[in-house]
């Protein structure tokens, strides 16, 4: 550690800081623009200036400057507060003063540091510079005579998103910061150029003028999105979900957020169920609560257990789930199923679904085997955390499956899961960079497991992880990286299909009666039996809806206190920053409504008591926000036989980021992602 | 003596004489009432009262949805929706006062940097129902639109104060 004095206060800090680190560390403000914690360092604003003793007699900007023993700051005196009045006078030369029209106002960086820092009046009376506005895309909105030239975004496109499109041309007062040519940001990660921009020049279109940060309610949540769970917050003013930011957790999503996560909120607003529906002579009607439970207790009257069925979809919280299996345990149903793909998982231990080595165990990690995954879809801050250990170098990475471009190089060394059979008998050249890595990193797709030999491909890549050492008391390298935000949480609570019980397949053959879908959407409703009586519970009106019998209105992610589990098997848990629109209610609320009405009471009464037999149930739900690490002891595999592996190559995994689920679906701004992203309008020949 | 001195004056009448008194006085002061609302007092530049929403000589609308009169409104009188016209520049969808809510301070006048929400002079906008008393957009609007000659000579008059 290296001694440092600071305004007097003597703080340590690690070799390879800079002042201005020294200085936060000491609780001293240092006003900056250009620096920022998690790129590189450029200097080029030179707002951080302080003054150093024993050093040459001039201000030093304190982002560019490395600590040395000894070595005493001053961030008040004299000259520097006349050096930052002068820096801040030259940016506010070219800076249009729009503060009443622009969308930063109120959070802005530049606005917050002048008052601090700057004069209170104007010495310039030339023409201000002005540049026209660049278009990136349905989602990052430009003004770019707003534009200070701190090159944040252009270090973020580079070092963070892994696509370089950001860059300056020209220089001087001519430099104009943008795409080279002119194009939509491909990067799934670009709405945070829109948090790191400290000034107006990168703003939200969708959200373009619609608020003020004073006007919203702010309220912790989790994005349901990815299985990633990035903790975000919510921004509502009255009952309207306006926008949501993320919320800085190191251990999850630093302070990254993917697009979908964060834009797709419009589409809370849109195909609501707000009020319950019951199919009379083949047409749904509006219904009341007691009616839209009549109909369903009337059709569950006298079915035996095995003819009742349960599936979850992708964005049910842990409350809900737990609530729906103990309705269906008294109504004695084994058939449960949440996994929509069909994915096949081996439950008996939770290693073999979690994402064990955590995300912050990618920066330890030294060697990446991707196997039929596509982090940077599937989602989109994690790939960005592999971005960041690939970016330092010395991190080989290797995937099998389709081909993508997922930021940071990636040798491709097959397309099946034979690849998997030849790395584990040390034929490719592959499995010898894993042998030899210290923590090698085995990543495994979770669309890799929904295939007819997914307990095979499980196994496989299990049996691969014991055999190059990425299994051991310190490390666990083997990784299963979800899609879905509700899956952990499924197979931690056991919503899969009892001893005796049915599986999806058999479900939606015909083989129950009366199918009950929380949330799920993503199964081919075409396949459910013509005389299943299916209730749909959720927020969307999506597909699982139109096939209902009985529709009741649940609340999305918003708009409940929910519990998640991500994909390391972190219990997270959000709160309800607005209510459900119309009758709509919270899920776990109304399967406890329902028992009620059926004679089968749930034990419990309000979200206290639940949350108890949720902790009963896994103690995963005991240590909210914390994963622990374990190594791996036994190196058991899952129930699959690694051998049987089938030819078939790894199918591309989500096609569309942009659309997965009902609420995107839904969305405006998705639609109009999708239709500049993945449907891409034919270009006239030239 | 005391006695006696009181019933005098009672006698006299001598209070009622010098009530009377006062009241001639006054019959002969200048009048301070006015033949309202034929008449009608000065009032001051500076007058805080109906609000209205000013244009530029070009007809173009002043207000560009900044929300600074929203916020700084001590009565939470002023709900101000926007979105990007089709021109892309910002402006309001709605511009509401509550007319029953504002306590007439003017801080939405001191906070505006367009001049756009001003307190004209007219005080004379009592209505029959309260619910008249809820201003919108197109009201306070054509509010400007009508007062402007007075309210711009305002601004005019109180512009070497300010």
């Amino acid at each position: 550690m290296v001694k440092v004095v600071v305004d007097g206060i003597e703080v340590d800090v690690p070799p390879g800081s800079n002042v201005l680190q020294a200085c936060e560390a000491a609780g001293k403000e240092v006003p900056r623009f250009c620096y920022h914690e998690r790129l590189s360092v450029a200097g080029n604003c030179r707002m951080c200036l302080v003054e150093i003793e024993k050093a040459p007699p001039k201000p030093f900007a304190s982002c560019a400057y490395p600590v040395n023993e000894g070595m005493v700051v001053h961030t008040d005196t004299k000259m520097v507060r006349d050096a930052r009045r002068g820096v801040m006078e030259f940016l506010l030369i070219n800076h249009p003063l729009d503060c009443p029209i622009c969308d930063q106002g109120g959070e802005c960086d530049l606005q917050d540091q002048a008052v601090g820092y700057g004069s209170d009046v104007s010495r310039y009376e030339e023409n201000k510079r002005a540049v026209k506005d660049k278009y990136l895309g349905p989602l990052v909105k430009t003004v770019m005579t707003r534009c200070i030239h701190c090159t944040r975004c252009i270090r973020f496109s580079a070092e963070i998103a892994g696509t370089s499109e950001m860059g300056a041309t020209a220089r001087g007062e001519t430099m104009e910061v943008g795409t080279y040519v002119e194009k939509a940001l491909t990067s799934e990660l670009s709405g945070n150029l829109i948090d790191i921009c400290p000034v107006g020049a990168l703003t939200s279109k969708p959200y373009a003028f619609v608020a003020r940060p004073w006007e919203l309610k702010k309220t912790d949540s989790i994005d349901v999105f990815d299985a990633l769970g990035a903790n975000i917050r919510i921004d509502a003013r009255g009952p309207e979900v306006l926008r949501v930011l993320p919320r800085v957790n190191d251990d999850v999503n630093e302070e990254w957020l993917g697009d979908k996560s964060r834009f797709a909120i419009d589409g809370l607003k849109r195909r609501r169920l707000d009020t319950p529906w019951v199919r009379r002579n083949g047409k749904l009607e509006k219904a009341s609560w007691a009616d839209a439970f009549g109909a369903i207790a009337e059709k569950l009257h006298g079915l035996p257990g095995e003819k009742i069925g349960a599936v979850v979809g992708d964005l049910v919280d842990a409350e809900a789930i737990l609530a729906l299996k103990d309705l269906m345990g008294a109504l004695g149903s084994e058939n449960l199923d949440c996994r929509q793909d069909g994915a096949q998982v081996d439950r008996s231990r939770r290693d073999f679904y979690c994402f064990n080595s955590g995300v912050v165990g990618i920066e330890e990690a030294d060697a990446l085997l991707i196997i039929g995954s596509n982090p940077r879809r599937e989602s989109p801050v994690l790939n960005a955390r592999i971005k960041k250990r690939a970016n330092l170098g010395g991190f080989p990475v290797a995937a099998i499956g389709a081909t993508a471009d997922l930021t940071y190089p990636c040798t491709w060394i097959g397309i099946g899961p034979e690849t998997l059979t030849s790395l584990r008998t040390g034929s490719n050249a592959f499995a010898d960079v894993l042998k030899n890595a210290k923590k090698p990193m085995i990543i495994l797709g979770s669309s890799a497991l929904a295939r007819d030999d997914g307990a095979a491909v499980l196994a496989a890549a299990w049996a691969l992880a014991a055999s190059v050492g990425a299994l051991s008391q310190e490390w666990h390298g083997f990784n299963v990286l979800q899609q879905a935000a509700s899956r952990v949480g499924a197979l931690d609570l056991g919503f899969v299909p009892g001893a005796n019980g049915k599986g999806l397949g058999q479900m939606l053959g015909g083989e129950v009666d009366l199918l009950w879908l929380l949330g799920a959407d993503e199964l081919d409703t075409a396949k459910i039996g013509a005389s299943t009586f299916v209730v749909y519970q959720g927020h969307h009106g999506d597909r699982g809806a139109a096939r209902a019998d009985v529709i009741l209105p649940g609340a999305a992610y918003t708009e409940k206190n929910a519990t998640y589990v991500n994909t390391e098997g972190r219990a997270q848990r959000g709160f309800a920053a607005i209510f459900p629109p119309g009758e709509a209610r919270v899920d776990w609320r109304i399967l406890r409504a329902f028992s009620e009405q059926i004679g089968r009471t749930l034990p419990y009464n309000d979200l206290d008591q639940l949350r108890a037999h949720l902790e009963a149930a896994h103690p995963a739900f005991g240590r909210i926000d914390a994963a622990p690490r374990f190594g791996c002891s036994d190196l058991t595999g899952p129930s699959g036989n690694p051998d049987a592996v089938s030819a078939v190559k790894f199918a591309a995994t989500v096609a569309n980021y942009y659309q997965t689920d009902p609420i995107s679906r839904a969305s405006a701004t998705m639609q109009a992602c999708t239709d500049t992203y993945v449907r891409p309008v034919a270009q006239a020949a030239e | 003596m005391a006695f006696l001195d009181r019933t005098a004056r009672s006698l006299l009448l001598s209070e009622l004489v010098s009530g009377l008194g006062l009241t001639l006085r006054a019959f002969f002061k200048p009048k301070v009432t006015i033949n309202y609302p034929y008449e009608k007092g000065p009032i001051s530049p500076r007058f805080k009262g109906e609000h209205a929403l000013r244009r530029y000589p070009n007809g173009e609308e002043r207000c560009i949805a900044c929300k600074l009169c929203e916020a700084v409104c001590p009565a939470q009188a002023i709900t101000i929706e926007a979105e990007p016209r089709d021109d892309g520049s910002r402006r309001t969808t709605r511009y509401d006062i509550d007319m029953t809510k504002c306590i007439y301070c003017g801080l939405c006048e001191e906070a505006c940097p367009v001049d756009a929400i001003v307190e004209g002079p007219n005080f004379e906008f009592a209505t029959e129902t309260r619910e008249e008393l809820f201003y919108n957009k197109d009201k306070l609007l054509a509010n400007g639109d009508r007062w402007e000659p007075e309210i711009a000579r305002r601004l005019e008059l109180d512009a070497p104060y300010r």
